[in-house]
């Protein structure tokens, strides 16, 4: 068919890249299909080969530059497995400090710079006052303070240890390569314990702000932001939410649980389809195989990230981050939940859990130890390493030489692995307000809403600032003359 | 001149966003700045349809500061009108600067990068050999991708640059020299890259148990090595990009007991980057003898990607040869 009218928005995000999104209509003027497309690929599998392996983790973390950390790690815990070495007990550690203040810095940027003020001021704001500006506006400027406050002091703890803190350098096979002395212990665990305070209090945030507002209860329980799926995510050996290590275990969307495996058996249980409009590709898992961008137990499609993490899972690791899982659940009404807008409370309830495990590690003295690290002495052979990066599981595969030059390597990425469901999000949005060819102003925001809580990498930076997430959608009659444009 | 505030755009091409981050790093300082300027485009731009940015008048964008390598032809026309419309380009980072990590895809070209990507990575699942197209017809319905390049660009290959924001990312002291600098109309000679020009050496800590003439017979990997906190790793026996590189970066990595790997780049009297480095390594062995310089200089693994870690694409080689690609 051609005379399909075709609605383009551009530019909506950046997985890697900024993506674009568009939608046919039928001859009725409802939503035929929609796809989003993201332009960009780099080859990073391809230009790894022949580099040493012990410098992915200063090559990897390029993929993303808003989660360099969770590549660096991932990346370093793939040399372990590939110098079949295990990290000491203090290296493991300061590897969890870092990452847990790492999963906590972002998700609280996620929840008040970039997806949450959607919420914290308003789905119906203006969409200029829908920044961390307008949060501090709704909140108080004391707030907003400690908002700045917390991010800085778990930053300063991955710039220290990890020396930078956009692309960190420690992570070597083994352990880490600086260790922490008394005085950075101290000043850390402060931090610690005022974050897990903040975690707390942004938690009460969102109860005063969403929970006790129904009109916003409604938009999160609502039909056009719920799907069906599969979800992802790793967990301890009691099956509690772990972002570090553990074995990755997949539920049905009825609650089930599907499979539960090690890293090293990826490649049983997820493979990825190519189409060829995109330069993402889109994993499915294997046992179930792809049927194209459904929803429901017979389609391969699954989740990852908060929510899934927390559908994965039977539980948090940490007491207090417990007790808010039982709280989200009984509210939701339903485990798994399937509601796209759980995401951003589900990331508050893992920041507090990162916020505790912080504290506990900082406790324990045992983390000054200076053996940081235990030397390979075996030959590097083929390496998995997989860790919970904030937007998702997150796998790097390299294969070596005898010398530890890399022959192969393959890398799933956090954000891709909801590709699919992202894709699905955004045809609901769009199937349940673009009717008979009117096309509603809030389509704007709804698909705005549907596509940031997952918060696919960058999404909005323009949130950090004075000023909107720029968003235009145009549409074209038959002839491919623009009759109509929305901009906000 | 007028009073209006001057207009500024940030661009990202191939990149991670990482330099988006470092601006947004900037927190507080951040909105001195956004007040003092106008933002027309942020790095996830606005609606940066071609003739929108067509429509401005030439010259009038103060400044653009551009990050990213140039890979796709999308990129590619966007910073050309970039460059017809803004007063300054910054070329911001070390993508857009010397062509970055990403850069290193010039070790091979489009072919084996798709084929690896979509192919031959075991996880895909892809019988049909599909491969993004740059035209599509999916049920009717024409699907367009930008063009990918077989070799990754800097910046500078494409369009004239007026300065260069090194680093990856740009630490804030000096992303806000600059923006400060630009905003006072202080600007140093065009073409300046805007942190110190001397080496990383002469501001490392280090440099002080680094011997007039190292002894070292081979070289360690990181890895195979402890490593000593307090003294220089050449002369741990561990490659550092010291001496080729710029400083202005804080010495970050060696502050986290690592070796420097060159993001910032060489100073403005070197060409190549990696040359220099070998030159600089040669010069500091202690012996005169070829034949055992070489021996030493054989131990090095992936020399290449190595000292071109960030500089591949400006380098003197730019790429490897296409017909060496299997
Ligand atoms: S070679 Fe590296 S460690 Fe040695 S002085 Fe130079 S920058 Fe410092
Ligand atoms: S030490 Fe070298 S690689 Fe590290 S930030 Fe400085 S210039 Fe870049």
């Amino acid at each position: 068919m051609t005379n399909n009218k075709r609605i383009t928005i551009d530019p909506i995000t950046r997985l890697e890249g900024h993506g674009k999104i568009e939608i046919f209509l039928d001859d009725k003027g409802d939503v035929e299909r929609a796809f989003l497309q993201i332009p960009e690929l780099r080859g990073f599998e391809q230009f790894a080969v022949g580099r040493p392996a012990e410098e992915m983790p200063r090559i990897t973390p390029r993929i993303c530059g808003v989660c360099p950390t969770a590549h660096h790690m991932a990346s370093t815990k793939t040399l372990d497995d590939l110098f079949h070495v295990e990290p000491t007990p203090t290296g493991r550690m300061i590897r969890e400090l870092i990452y847990n203040a790492f999963q906590f810095e972002d998700h609280t940027l996620h929840f008040f710079f970039l997806g949450g003020p959607d919420f914290v001021v308003g789905p119906q704001a203006p969409a200029g006052d829908r920044n961390i500006l307008g949060v501090i506006g709704k909140v108080g400027l004391e707030i907003g303070g400690k908002v700045i406050r917390a991010r800085r002091e778990a930053r300063e703890i991955i710039n220290y240890l990890g020396g930078k803190i956009i692309h960190p350098v420690c992570g070597l096979p083994g352990g880490v390569s600086k260790a922490l002395d008394e005085e950075h212990r101290v000043q850390f665990l402060d931090s610690a314990k005022f974050i897990v305070e903040f975690s707390q209090f942004a938690l009460q945030i969102f109860d005063d702000i969403v929970l006790k507002n129904k009109e916003y209860v409604d938009i999160v329980v609502g039909d056009a932001y719920q799907i069906k799926t599969y979800y992802m995510g790793l967990v301890d050996e009691k099956n509690k939410v772990n972002f570090y290590d553990g074995d990755i275990r997949v539920v049905e969307p009825e609650g089930k649980e599907f499979a539960k495996f090690k890293a090293r058996d990826y490649l049983d249980h997820i493979s990825e389809h190519v189409e060829p409009w995109t330069y993402v590709k889109f994993p499915f898992l294997k046992n179930i195989g792809w049927k194209g961008f459904v929803e429901g137990k017979d389609s391969g499609v699954y989740r990852v990230a908060p929510l899934a993490r927390l559908n994965a899972s039977d539980g948090m690791a940490t007491p207090l981050a417990q007790e808010h899982y039982e709280k989200m659940y009984e509210v939701l009404g339903e485990k798994p939940s399937h509601h796209t807008l759980a995401f951003h409370w589900a990331r508050l309830i893992e920041a507090l859990q990162a916020s505790e495990s912080m504290v506990q590690l900082l406790e324990n003295k045992d983390i000054l130890d200076p053996n940081i690290r235990n030397i390979p002495t075996e030959t590097p052979t083929e390496g998995v390493g997989v860790v919970e990066a904030p937007r998702g599981t997150l796998f790097h595969h390299y294969k070596t030489d005898e010398k530890g030059i890399i022959t192969e390597a393959n890398l799933i990425v956090a954000t891709v692995n909801n590709a699919a469901a992202i894709n699905m999000s955004i045809e609901k949005a769009a199937k349940a307000l673009i009717k008979g060819g009117k096309v509603t102003e809030g389509l704007l925001n709804m698909t705005e809403m549907a596509f940031r809580a997952y918060d696919p990498c960058h999404a909005c930076g323009t949130h950090a600032l004075p000023g909107d997430m720029p968003l235009v959608i145009k549409i074209y009659d038959k002839d491919r003359e623009l009759v109509k444009q929305l901009k906000k | 001149m007028s009073t209006e505030k001057p207009k500024v755009a940030f661009y990202w091409c191939a990149s991670c966003g990482g330099c988006e981050e470092a601006v947004i790093d900037l927190a507080e300082d951040i909105l001195k700045v956004v007040e003092a300027v106008d933002i027309v485009f942020w790095p996830v731009a606005l609606d940066f349809k071609k003739k929108d940015v067509e429509a401005m008048k030439d010259g009038s964008i103060a400044v653009s500061f551009i990050n990213g390598a140039v890979r796709l032809s999308e990129q590619e026309e966007m910073v050309k009108l970039l460059r017809q419309k803004s007063g300054l380009v910054v070329a911001f980072g070390s993508c857009s600067h010397l062509g970055g990590i990403p850069g290193l895809g010039n070790f091979w070209n489009k072919e084996t990068i798709f084929r690896r990507a979509y192919l031959t990575t075991p996880s895909t699942d892809n019988p049909d050999g599909t491969v993004p197209l740059e035209k599509t017809e999916v049920d009717g319905k024409e699907l367009t991708l930008p063009r990918f390049y077989d070799t990754v660009y800097t910046l500078d290959q494409v369009i004239d640059v007026d300065y260069y924001l090194p680093g990856c990312a740009p630490p804030p002291d000096l992303i806000m020299n600059a923006l400060q600098a630009i905003l006072e109309g202080k600007l140093p000679p065009k073409g300046a890259v805007l942190s110190p020009n001397k080496s990383l050496c002469d501001d490392c800590k280090r440099n002080e148990s680094k011997p007039e003439k190292l002894t070292i017979k081979e070289i360690k990997r990181p890895w195979e090595v402890e490593l000593d906190p307090e003294k220089c790793f050449l002369a741990q026996g561990v490659i550092c990009m010291g001496p080729a590189t710029r400083t202005g970066c804080g010495e970050r990595c060696i502050e986290a007991n690592m070796p420097c790997r060159g993001c910032f780049g060489p100073t403005d009297q070197v060409i190549d980057q990696g040359a220099k480095f070998l030159s600089s390594l040669a010069s500091i062995l202690d012996t005169d003898d070829e034949k055992e310089i070489e021996k030493i200089v054989d131990t090095i693994v992936d020399p290449a990607g190595t000292f071109y870690r960030f500089s591949l694409p400006s380098s003197i080689f730019r790429r490897r040869r296409m017909e060496d690609i299997k």
